[in-house]
């Protein structure tokens, strides 16, 4: 009979091990979900892993890692923090709407004027927009102790529909026929966040994707704020006898994940996709969650599990076209890689034991 | 603008009908969370019963039938949670994001070849004389039977959690587990038992979207509704009375906000349809205003994990 035992402390290896294991056991749970639909699954799984990295085509698809995966990571980089504390924000899908918003919004205010400031100014109200729309959770949890987690989660929807409104009213494109959706900001100079080399997909946002890495694994080695998180995280009792002020660190917590998710935004709609429209959102926000775990909430981690789940998406794609495989299918995947993860975690906390039932005392 | 078009009596009706899949879905987290079980996959079992339902009455052309693997789909899922937090201790709300979004990927892959199908008509209630009565008739007597499944329901609910020694043991599961592991009831097994129970009620609330309110099926057709049941727990301070009040203010919400779309109300379309969410929103705000008297009332032991060291 197998039995739990607790580890007095979480074992390392397992702590490292549990993210490989559970991204073989979604492949094996994924094939056989492909087979299930009736596709090779193993040429699925090729099609999803590999084709992007290694295939005759990568040349095009290794680029799209990073275009992919640098809202992923930034999102997620910001959520690790709140998560570490027990701070759920899960709203950055609104957060990065609403960031999203206000970056486009601001140049469309302007255009077509031609600046080198504007730029600049759209990074900052990108960010700022994230940061208010996550402040309403923050505020009403210091403030009246409403649950952050229903009230971050219910402003996705709101935002959703202020995208909706602005690309059919305020920012539609006066010279788009009609049409839903903004002018596109790749046809605006100052505006557009073009790569800065030609060919390797890398833009402004993947630069501060890297530089919010390298922030977070500094606030949280060395800086008494990321002492704080760690601290209410792994023992809240004794965060409240040092000293930490949890409203202060939901504040921040919050601040800081909205900022980088509506900083996502803004990079998004300025560069990969250019303009403001109905389905501007791809669920960034939500998959940024499962990036977060499985990167176990370390920015180094955040930035490998980022790029895994970038290639899921970029496989995906290709499996849809060569395959016929739904899109929805790689979503799936997606929320499956997350259980088999969760369920190897066990084992960084507790032994597994073998006992005969006779034997307990 | 005509608010003269919009009817009180079929305002109410309807509001009925749009409460129904939230109130089913809180009925049965209310449950789960009188265990000390805190699932936020609600969201992920309600759509995934939604299509199951959706499926299953379409392949039958019997909308029973379709209930009946609605509220089996929702509780495999929940199967899911169940073992994962009970057996694998994993963390109850990592483990219900995991659930809202495998549902809602998985839901979107099996109802592909399902969109633009419409299903097979449910029973509505219809009694000679009663069900044409001028008022009451349309409010109380000729609705979808749903409707009164789902009354039938909280009534249940709130007898078992108030006067049965299964229910008495449940409360005390979510109060202390430690107690009552100590009095030697299986923690574990009540709480698994809940969980199904949770996922049960959120696929039946699912496949009242799919198969009566709307009635068809679209990806991610849920738009939140799980989400607005796990609010409306909280605002009823985890008394199922006050679930059925919760559930009939936010369906005389979202009925209301349509009725006056429809009446040319000169508030933009996508403003109204916000309007649901920001009055959960302020809901749970007035709720955590006396956060002390709904508080006492929280199960103990909500979001806990269980595990017997001997």
């Amino acid at each position: 009979m197998l039995r739990l035992e607790k580890r007095p402390n979480p074992s390392k290896i397992w702590a490292y091990l549990a993210p490989v294991l559970a991204v073989f056991a979604t492949m094996i749970g994924g094939g056989l979900m492909f087979a299930a639909l009736g596709k090779d699954p193993f040429e699925a799984i090729r099609t999803i892993f590999y084709d992007p990295l290694f295939s005759e085509f990568a040349w095009y698809y290794r680029p799209q890692l990073l275009v992919k995966g640098a809202p992923l990571i930034m999102i997620a980089i910001g959520l690790s923090m709140g998560f570490r504390a027990g701070i759920w924000n899960i709203g950055a899908e609104g957060q990065y709407i609403i960031g999203a918003i206000c970056g486009a919004g601001a140049a469309l205010a302007v255009y077509p004027a031609q600046s080198a400031f504007l730029f600049p100014a759209m990074i900052c109200l990108g960010a700022l927009g994230g940061f208010a729309w996550a402040m309403i959770p923050a505020i009403l949890k210091t403030k009246f102790g409403t649950n952050e987690i229903l009230v971050s989660l219910m402003l996705v929807y709101v935002a959703e529909q202020l995208l909706a409104s602005m690309s059919l009213g305020l920012l539609k494109n006066p010279e788009g026929f009609g049409f839903p959706g903004s002018r596109n900001l790749q046809q605006y100079p100052s505006a557009h966040n073009a790569e800065l080399w030609a060919g390797t997909g890398i833009h402004m946002g993947i630069m501060f994707t890297f530089i919010a890495v390298i922030f977070a694994y500094v606030v949280l080695a060395r800086h008494q704020m990321g002492f704080h998180i760690r601290l209410t995280g792994e023992s809240p009792k004794a965060a409240k006898f040092a000293g930490v002020n949890p409203k202060r660190l939901v504040v921040y917590c919050l601040g800081f994940s909205g900022a980088l998710a509506g900083l996502a935004g803004m990079f998004e709609v300025s560069g990969p996709s250019g303009q403001i429209s109905i389905d501007f959102n791809v669920g960034y926000g939500f998959t940024a969650i499962i990036v977060a775990f499985l990167g176990r909430l370390n920015p180094i981690g955040i930035l490998l599990a980022g790029l895994l789940m970038a290639l899921t998406y970029i496989g995906g794609e290709i499996a849809q076209s060569s395959l016929g495989l739904p899109s929805a299918a790689i979503q799936a995947f997606q929320g499956m890689l997350l259980f088999f993860l969760l369920a190897l975690d066990v084992l960084t906390n507790f032994k597994l034991k073998f006992a005969s039932v006779g034997s307990r005392p | 603008m005509d608010l003269s078009s919009i009817s009180p009596t079929l305002l109410v009706a309807s509001l009925m009908v749009a409460a129904t899949p939230i109130l089913l879905a809180a009925i049965g987290e209310l449950v789960v969370e009188k265990s000390g079980v805190l699932n936020l996959g609600v969201e992920g079992m309600m759509i995934i019963g939604a299509i199951a339902g959706f499926a299953a009455a379409v392949g039958t052309g019997s909308p029973i039938i379709g209930f009946l693997c609605a509220a089996l789909g929702g509780a495999a899922l929940s199967l899911v949670f169940a073992v994962l937090t009970q057996f694998f201790l994993s963390n109850q709300v990592a483990t219900g994001l995991a659930l809202t979004l495998f549902g809602l990927g998985l839901s979107a892959l099996m109802g592909q070849s399902y969109i633009g199908i419409k299903p097979p008509a449910n029973v509505t209630l219809d009694l000679p004389v009663i069900s044409d009565l001028p008022i009451l008739g349309p409010i109380l007597f000729s609705h979808d039977i749903t409707v009164y499944a789902a009354l039938a329901l909280v009534a249940g609910v709130w007898w078992f959690l108030k006067y049965t020694r299964g229910g008495l043991i449940l409360r005390a599961v979510g109060e202390s587990h430690d107690a009552a592991h100590a009095l030697g009831y299986k923690v574990v097994k009540v709480r698994i038992l809940a969980i199904m129970f949770g996922g049960a009620c959120a696929g039946l609330g699912g496949a009242a979207l799919s198969l009566v309110r709307v009635p068809q099926w679209t990806e991610g057709m849920t738009a939140g509704a799980g989400w607005i049941a796990l609010a409306i727990v909280v605002f009823a301070s985890w008394k199922p009375a006050r679930v059925l009040l919760g559930a009939y203010i936010f369906g005389g919400v979202a009925v209301l906000q349509l009725n006056l779309q429809a009446a040319g109300v000169s508030i933009p379309v996508e403003y109204l349809s916000m309007s649901p969410y920001l009055i959960t929103i302020i809901v749970l705000v007035v709720m955590s205003a006396h956060r002390n008297k709904a508080a006492l009332n929280a199960p103990a032991a909500l979001g806990r994990a269980f595990h017997a060291s001997r």
